[in-house]
């Protein structure tokens, strides 16, 4: 009973965390400047790492803690290549 | 969902809750990036999912494993440590980064640049510059 509670929690957040994503793209296409997608992008990799985490909960596996680990750091490095991007015209000066 | 079969009661109601938790912040910060009109409001809106939602999701999965493999699993302490320490590093440079892209184009929805007494000398230079051409 409580393994079924878990398991529908579980895929309504995943369901959610999707929808967060589409929300993200909706305005990573729409946005009217380029900060605004660089904003998007880094909110999609939050929920794609957010994602990972649930998965690895509800697979019992603890490998998806790395990915999301990984995930997370590329998602810093490339938010701030790409807002030092924005601000100078280059990332590496 | 292999071995959640015993998992105890408190602790699966537990993590569906930090979990749903979480996801409901992630997407109430995504659904904020939505509505706001200006940027600058705009850019306070995920930094929900990446406070709270990335920590409950955290905790929800350390309740998990901690209590199914009997032992305490605390990995995923790093990574909502990181999350919460890079993310004010890249918002402040992306806010930066836009504030300077908008005083760049004389936009009318931020304000120009502030002389600070902190950087008085710079803005005398300037003065004398201009008075001597």
């Amino acid at each position: 009973m409580m393994a079924h509670i878990l398991l529908w929690a579980i895929m309504l957040a995943q369901v959610m965390i999707v929808v967060a994503m589409a929300c993200y793209t909706y305005r990573l296409i729409r946005g009217p400047r380029a900060q605004d997608r660089v904003l998007c992008l880094d909110g999609m990799y939050v929920c794609a790492m957010l994602l990972a985490l649930t998965v690895g909960i509800r697979t019992g596996s603890t490998f998806y803690f790395e990915a999301a680990l990984i995930i997370a750091v590329l998602g810093f490095v490339s938010s701030v290549a790409l807002a030092k991007f924005l601000m100078r015209g280059e990332v590496i000066e | 969902m292999t071995d959640a079969g015993n998992l105890p009661a408190w602790a699966a109601l537990l993590t569906a809750f930090l979990v749903l938790l979480g996801a409901g912040l992630a997407l109430a910060g995504a659904i904020g990036t939505l509505r706001f009109k200006s940027f600058y409001e705009r850019i306070h809106a995920p930094t929900l999912g990446t406070s709270w939602g990335t920590a409950a999701v955290a905790l929800g999965s350390i309740v998990y494993f901690s209590v199914l493999g009997s032992r305490p699993v605390l990995h995923e302490i790093l990574i909502a440590v990181f999350i919460t320490f890079t993310t004010p590093v890249t918002l402040t440079l992306l806010a930066r980064a836009a504030l300077y892209r908008d005083r760049a184009e004389a936009s009318e929805t931020v304000p120009q640049r502030i002389v600070l007494r902190s950087q008085a000398p710079e803005a005398g230079r300037n003065g004398r510059d201009k008075g001597t051409a």
